[in-house]
């Protein structure tokens, strides 16, 4: 029976997943604005971050909170270091070349926790602060899927300040309208690339916190479906385009939890959904929702 | 009365609230040769953009011999007979001369794929006629005795003729040429225009030229189109448009400091 | 120049005969470790010119070859296995008909896969192949993976999670290399031809390709129906050449894989694809020694550490494409004549350059 329960259990559901995907998806869309390339090792950064909360609260017993700021600023670090070693010096060369290093570095993350981590899953810290269960009327809810869209929704507030509002912004919309133009321009070229990453990043460090607390078994894999789906949200919602990501993210999270809950047979198929809507809305809209079109210039 | 090749009917090319080219009507006829003209930014190649199918004009048509052309895709328009040069020479840059004018004969080819892998007799036949034809267009050009080397090894003046050369081995009806004399010294444009009015007359062509060296059109034009912000202000012969007073104040006055 | 070919022709069959030679005595002597590991060079040979056609010679990015590879590995192995042992593999559920009661020779089935791999293609090809490069990565990326869920969970005609069984190995060395070198001259016929020219014109710069009037959609879909119609038959290949398939065996590390083969031989060169092939199947054996303990290490643990050897695999991939770009011939290709200048190159010889017709 689908009472009003149930929806409202659904759509809390479906917005705090959706939300999680925006965040990462956020990611995603301003490292394709500013060099037009799929970073691949996004998801694996994300992995990561979990990690990172793994040891940093279960095996060294730090508080819940220095863990979350180390992790943040690791993981961020971690983007930026990624950028300035696997992707600078290749930003002249063909396309196709730092495409195949953004997988070789996702493929090397991955690997590389398999080695450190094993592969076995570990189960991700409970912080009663974060997943006590709220019970309002019949609804059961995690205090966590309140406080996953609120975080959303406050970072890209204050991400949105930041691109409109500051220098660096600026920098970083010019990059991404026209990369020649603005080097030619003055702009740093190089810093505007490493505050890029270092922003992508974090956000995926506050998503990888908040991933952990819902799908606890941490394995060196988590990061790759996750990643792909973000990725897919930011093309949805128009690559490139801040809120496009958000929106994407949103829709898919709706998409996924909403169509499970009203066809359950198809619970199995779940991670394809995205896909299916990815090929549909290139069918349709292949600049995505909110996507410019933008023309090469001949 | 000689033969229509082009025919453009109050073409306007909008970007969102930027209007590039607004309500554009050239005719040219077989075997002229015919410049557009205009300031920096006057829509020039947003006009050849719109003939050769790069952009869909917002209004207005494009024909070619009487046939619309409007909207096409650009590798359609290329096989109806219309082939370009390059503002910034866009050739292939790691294959050799000689490939790049024998791939520009592919639109030709009437084998399919199947019967170019197996090498069939109709295939051969082709593919030894278009080596033929590309030796005859090098030559023409002057270009054979580099045929093996990489195109982006060449000097700047011969990537521009290979551009021309590239194009021609499309067997158009009608050829654009985006600023062909830019960056070339007097001696080598002058040469230039020899060789554009040579393959006129060997091909039996039609020419739209953009360019700036005011030398180079008055010397080679039959007659001139003159754009600025993206409306036609004049159009005539050489003479005719040197007295024009709005063609001169577009050049002279203004902001524009482009000459 | 016809005296150039002519010699060409006559060292080409010595060649062949001189490999043919050796893989008869390997498939005759050597251990039954070493014919695996030949065959599989073979098999790589194939998937790595396959995924070179649309990585190296079109110039757009496949991630899919996981995918296609699965595809025509469940048709060789749905199409091949006998009758009976179907029976006791679909435990849960039964074989759907006409599957169930259905075999075909191994060469109609290899066929068949590549088909349908071709026809996943088609499909996929249709909506992204005419938008940016990258969402035809991502595309294909998720296309690989959906693959995987699919299979995961069509019980009736996958077996889902517990996989495929007794698929006959019949890809043996002289089937592997039989193959290996049709789509080597294949491909080598292919990018020679005018197709491969406008392929190569399209990798170079699409606007100028598509304004001398070659369509790129047309060109594009067929560049990745072959690359994905021959993957399908190396998946097939493959399926008979490990016997025992199931999803984890087409996880996108296989894609990369290939990728690192491509990579290494170079995008664009059919040569170095071939000899990359050979580098990397027998290195990644090599490599396995990194899993197993290491006493000439300090600190390292007694027992080896498991998963060491794709942590250097996927490090040497980030290596070569950030410091040997061009992997070890670029867009070239080893010739006789090329082999030649070197030799005399070597030998001192004082010799004039034949420039090539």
């Amino acid at each position: 029976m689908f009472n009003l329960t149930r929806l409202l259990q659904t759509l809390t559901d479906a917005l705090s997943l959706g939300s999680l995907y925006a965040l990462i998806a956020i990611g995603y869309t301003m490292v394709y604005g500013v060099l037009r390339l799929i970073n691949f090792a996004h998801g694996e950064i994300f992995m990561i971050a979990m990690y990172i909360v793994f040891y940093g609260i279960s095996l060294f017993v730090l508080p819940w909170y220095v863990t979350f700021a180390l992790t943040i600023l690791i993981t961020a670090l971690l983007g930026t270091l990624a950028e300035r070693l696997a992707y600078r010096p290749l930003r002249s060369a063909p396309r196709i070349s730092i495409l195949v290093s953004a997988i070789g570095v996702s493929y090397f993350l991955q690997n590389l926790a398999t080695v450190l981590f094993g592969g076995r899953p570990l189960n991700f810290p409970q912080i009663p602060l974060f997943t006590d269960v709220l019970i309002i009327g019949e609804i059961y809810i995690q205090r966590l899927s309140l406080i996953v869209p609120v975080v959303t929704a406050v970072l890209l507030l204050l991400l949105l300040l930041l691109i409109k509002r500051t220098r660096t912004g600026m920098a970083m919309r010019a990059v991404s309208r026209d990369y020649d133009a603005a080097s030619l321009m003055g702009i740093d070229l190089n810093r505007t690339i490493a505050i890029t990453f270092f922003i992508g990043s974090a956000l995926a460090g506050v998503g990888a916190i908040m991933w952990g607390m819902e799908d606890t078994r941490i394995r060196p894999t988590i990061g790759s479906m996750p990643g792909i789906k973000c990725f897919i949200a930011a093309v949805l919602g128009g690559i490139g385009n801040t809120g496009g990501a958000v929106l994407g993210g949103l829709l898919i999270g709706f998409i996924e939890i909403v169509t499970v809950a009203l066809f359950p047979s198809l619970s199995g198929y779940r991670d394809a959904f995205a896909f299916i809507v990815l090929i549909l809305v290139l069918l349709v809209k292949p600049t995505g929702l909110l996507g410019e079109k933008t023309t090469e210039k001949v | 009365m000689s033969e229509r090749v082009l025919e453009v009917n109050h073409a306007t090319m909008r970007f969102g609230g930027l209007v590039a080219v607004n309500d554009l009507t050239m005719l040219i006829d077989k075997e002229e040769i015919v410049a557009l003209i205009g300031p920096n930014g006057a829509g020039k190649t947003t006009a050849f953009n719109m003939i050769t199918g790069v952009y869909t004009p917002t209004e207005g048509t494009v024909q070619l011999c009487g046939k619309a052309i409007t909207g096409k895709r650009p590798d359609r328009i290329a096989a109806a007979g219309i082939a370009r040069t390059f503002q910034n020479i866009r050739l292939f840059k790691a294959l050799t001369v000689l490939d790049n004018v024998v791939i520009a004969q592919h639109l030709r080819l009437t084998s399919s794929w199947p019967a170019a892998v197996l090498r069939l007799p109709r295939y051969r036949k082709e593919n030894a006629a278009m080596y033929a034809r590309a030796k005859e267009l090098l030559e023409t050009m002057g270009l054979w005795d580099v045929r093996g080397e990489i195109a982006s090894s060449l000097p700047y003046g011969m990537q521009r003729k290979l551009e021309i050369a590239r194009a021609l081995a499309t067997q158009p009806k009608l050829l654009l040429l985006d600023e062909p004399a830019a960056g070339m010294n007097p001696a080598e444009s002058a040469e230039l225009t020899g060789l554009i009015r040579g393959i006129r007359d060997q091909f039996h062509l039609t020419i739209l030229l953009i360019e700036h060296h005011m030398d180079v059109v008055m010397d080679i034009s039959d007659r001139i189109y003159v754009l600025n912000y993206g409306s036609l202000i004049a159009e005539g012969t050489p003479a005719q448009i040197q007295q024009n007073d709005d063609v001169i104040r577009a050049y002279l006055g203004g902001d524009e400091d482009e000459a | 120049m016809t005296k150039m070919k002519k010699s060409s022709v006559v060292l080409t069959c010595l060649l062949l005969l001189l490999l043919s030679g050796a893989l008869a005595f390997i498939d005759g002597n050597a251990s039954q470790y070493i014919v695996r590991i030949t065959r599989l060079c073979a098999i790589n040979i194939v998937l790595a010119l396959s995924m070179n056609l649309v990585q190296g010679f079109t110039g757009i990015f496949s991630l899919g070859h996981a995918g296609f590879m699965a595809i025509g590995a469940y048709s060789v192995a749905l199409l091949t296995i006998p009758v009976a042992k179907k029976e006791t593999i679909f435990m849960l559920e039964p074989l759907i008909a006409p599957l169930d009661t259905l075999t075909l020779p191994f060469g109609v089935a290899l066929i068949i896969g590549g088909v349908l791999a071709a026809a996943a293609a088609f499909l996929i090809g249709l909506p992204c192949l005419r938008l940016r490069g990258d969402y035809l990565a991502i595309a294909t990326l998720g296309f690989s993976e959906i693959i995987r869920i699919l299979i995961t969970n069509a019980q009736c005609v996958t077996n889902g999670a517990q996989g495929l069984k007794s698929i006959p190995k019949t890809a043996d060395i002289w089937w592997c290399y039989g193959i290996a070198l049709v789509v080597l001259v294949f491909i080598a016929l292919l990018v020679s031809s005018s197709y491969g020219r406008a392929l190569k014109a399209i990798r170079e710069d699409e606007i100028a390709a598509e304004s001398m009037g070659i369509s790129l959609l047309r060109h594009k879909m067929l560049s990745f129906m072959i690359s994905a119609f021959l993957a399908g038959v190396g998946g097939g290949l493959y399926a008979s050449y490990i016997g025992t398939i199931g999803p984890d065996v087409f996880q996108i590390s296989r894609t990369y894989d290939i990728l690192m083969i491509v990579v290494m031989g170079g995008m664009g060169s059919i040569t170095g694809s071939v000899l990359a092939a050979f580098i990397v199947t027998i290195g990644q054996e090599w490599l396995r020694v990194l899993d197993g303990p290491l006493p000439f290490l300090p600190f390292w643990p007694e027992n080896g550490v498991s998963g060491m050897r794709m942590v250097v695999f996927s490090l040497l991939l980030l290596i070569i494409i950030l410091f040997f770009r061009n992997g070890l011939f670029g867009h070239k290709e080893i010739t006789w004549s090329s082999v030649g200048a070197r030799l005399s190159a070597l030998s001192g010889h004082a010799h004039k350059e034949v420039t090539k017709p």
